[in-house]
């Protein structure tokens, strides 16, 4: 799947401006960006729902609206951030109904098992939890045995234990040959499930790798995030030995290090001499967030 | 058996088991739907019958009242007990002697239609002319007074009393019932059902696949065959049993109109869900449209009965067409030959309703 210079205004809004992305058969892809950024935009107009203003769409080969969109619709499962199934039509019957629409697929009996809904089968679509919907909403993205999966921030809102159980169902798609195009706007989701990821900011791409060349990227491995009672001058942290950057949001200060065994006892120091004292102090492992983070200055869920 | 187990084994794709069709499974999800909303269910199926039933007993033919009277009797007055002796001889007259006061008061808050104040050697009547009631008290009193008083009739009249099934009140009221029942259920049970859809994104999701558009349309249309059959004949069984009511025309002719009564409205209906986004905005546009016809078509009372101006505009109006031939078929026994003009207001409004609808129809 590709796309190239994408470009999607509104009336008062441009969502998607200048997008190119490729996809290649049997990776799982993420788009990562704030509430915003114009992934789900981007989605729909792959998926054909949506016509861009500019720029071009290719998927299996194919392109939207050269005629034959419905051959291509069989070979593709969507999940939409937003559908809510009908209440009162039961998980059978709604899989069921999703597998009458398409020539070749799973059987009903089969995808239902695949997303663990086996005890909920007669159940009412509005007696489910959230994370129930969302795989059945996984179900029916899966159910015609597409080649091509997409899933616009399928575990948004969830409790961590739901998101788990979804994650295992993507990862077996992909061990089974199939092609993941995935919007999220969690960075353990990216980081956990993807093979490369596309950082989206406001309507385009402002960084692209695997996940780990990505963190790479910021040149360093640790963050430190601290505050403290008399404020520091930028100058004297970043002159500070193995830091490689510095973000300030607030209060708190965000230093990117590349070995924090030389880096903290030099912070330490420096707090100490300017007669400061820690209010908080954490250390953790770079992750997107931070990459994120050094590239547009917020953080993914600031939005 | 063994067949059986091997392609559940081997996975993925099923070739082998039964096909499942989309507008049967569509057409399933919306039946199911709807039994499973009991408000629905109640709208369409017990709310009409408890309407004929409301109405019917209401507008019952009974054995027409007697007209009420006063006499007047001022003090003194002679002549009272004689005019009541006279009244009191008609079968269609209940009179009470009343002072002026009371007379003028039972008068004015209708309790009695006429009175009568005996001159010494003549009579006078206070009635107000503009209510039917008075009129016909008018007559009636002074046809009895003045045979009482020894005139006799120069001709010879003959009287055949007619009030058979298929003039009553009833008669007129259950093809309208059932026409404004079509109504409803076309445009509610379409468009609220196709606006939910879209404001839940279900449309864009069926948009999503290659579901093929037409079949959705068209599930809408069966699923509404399947509830027309039982609504009408909810409402003909009942006022049969209830009120004696027959249907005159052939059964086949009122199946073949209902059913296209069924499908304007759920044209009309898929029109007005066509584009709105939101319920409200639905629910305003329904009313719009059903409002007038609710008032104009004829449901309740005659459309003739309003302005000779508005009748084409009224005419027009797919409801009145309906009620039309409802009525022309229940109760006149005519043939659908006769009444091509309303079945083709009728298909005019379902071909053009659809057609319009199919083309601005919006799947997000």
């Amino acid at each position: 799947m590709r796309c190239a210079g994408l470009v999607k205004r509104f009336t008062d809004v441009t969502a998607v401006n200048g997008l190119d992305l490729e996809v290649f058969a049997g990776e799982c892809f993420g788009l990562l960006g704030p509430n915003g950024a114009g992934k789900t935009t981007t989605v729909e107009i792959l998926e054909g729902l949506t016509p861009a203003n500019e720029g071009t769409v290719e998927l299996l080969g194919q392109r939207w609206t050269s005629g034959d969109d419905r051959a291509l619709r069989e070979r593709i499962g969507v999940q939409l951030q937003e559908t809510q199934l009908a209440e009162k039509v039961t998980v059978e019957e709604t899989v069921r109904l999703f597998r009458s629409f398409y020539q070749r697929g799973h059987n009903v009996d089969e995808v239902i098992r695949t997303v663990g809904l086996e005890e909920k089968r007669n159940s009412r679509v509005g007696k489910l939890s959230g994370g129930q919907k969302q795989r059945l909403a996984v179900a029916c993205a899966l159910v015609s045995d597409p080649e091509l999966l997409f899933l616009d921030e399928p575990t948004t809102g969830l409790d961590p234990q739901a998101r788990l159980s979804l994650w295992d169902i993507v990862e077996k798609f992909r061990e089974g040959g199939g092609t993941i195009l995935l919007t999220t706007h969690y960075m353990e989701e990216a980081t956990r499930l993807c093979d490369r990821v596309a950082i989206m900011d406001h309507g385009k791409v402002i960084a692209l790798g695997t996940p780990a060349e990505l963190i790479e990227s910021l040149g360093a491995d640790q963050v430190i995030e601290f505050s403290v009672t008399n404020p520091l001058t930028e100058e004297d942290l970043t002159n500070l030995p193995a830091v490689t950057n510095l973000h300030k949001r607030g209060d708190v200060y965000a230093l990117t290090v590349s070995e924090i065994g030389i880096a903290l006892p030099a912070l330490l120091a420096e707090i100490k001499q300017q007669q400061s004292e820690i209010v908080t102090l954490t250390t953790h492992q770079a992750t997107l967030e931070d990459v994120f983070v050094s590239l547009t200055g917020r953080m993914l869920r600031d939005g | 058996m063994a067949e059986a187990k091997e392609t559940l084994i081997a996975g993925s794709s099923e070739p082998k088991s039964r096909k499942l069709h989309p507008l049967v499974e569509l057409t399933m999800t919306r039946v199911r739907e709807f039994l499973r909303e009991k408000e629905a269910v109640f709208w369409v199926f017990v709310f009409p019958v408890l309407m004929t039933f409301a109405l019917g007993i209401a507008f019952r033919n009974t054995a027409p009242d007697k007209t009420l009277v006063a006499i007047e009797a001022e003090a003194g007055a002679t002549n009272t007990g004689e005019v009541a002796n006279i009244l009191s001889q008609s079968p269609d007259v209940t009179a009470t002697v009343l002072s002026p006061e009371e007379a003028t008061q039972a008068l004015r808050s209708g309790k009695v239609s006429i009175v009568v104040k005996p001159q010494r050697d003549s009579f006078e009547y206070r009635y107000d002319p503009t209510r039917p009631e008075s009129r016909t008290a008018r007559l009636l009193v002074d046809d009895v007074l003045q045979r009482g008083k020894g005139r006799t009739d120069v001709a010879k009249v003959g009287e055949e009393k007619v009030s058979e099934p298929g003039a009553r009140y009833v008669d007129f009221l259950v093809p309208g019932l059932i026409g404004m029942n079509l109504m409803g259920s076309g445009l509610w049970g379409l468009g609220f059902t196709v606006v939910i859809a879209r404001s839940r994104k279900i449309l864009k999701r069926f948009a999503a696949t290659p579901m093929k558009r037409s079949h959705y349309l068209l599930s809408f249309m069966l699923s509404r065959l399947v509830f027309l059959v039982l609504e009408v004949a909810a409402v003909i069984v009942f006022a049969a049993v209830a009120f004696g009511f027959t249907v005159r025309g052939s059964w086949l002719s009122l199946t073949l109109v209902t059913v296209l009564g069924g499908f304007t409205f759920s044209g009309i209906g898929l029109l007005v869900a066509a584009r709105p986004t939101t319920i409200e905005g639905v629910s305003g546009l329904m009313n719009f449209i059903m409002l007038p016809m609710w008032l104009l078509s004829g449901t309740f009372f005659s459309s003739e009965r309003f302005p000779q101006v508005l009748q084409p505009f009224i005419q027009m109006l797919p409801l009145t067409a309906l009620n039309n031939v409802l009525r022309a078929l229940m109760n006149e026994g005519s043939s659908l030959a006769s009444n091509w003009v309303p079945i083709a207001i009728l298909l005019f409004w379902f071909v053009v309703s659809f057609i319009v609808a199919l083309k601005i129809f919006k799947w997000q």
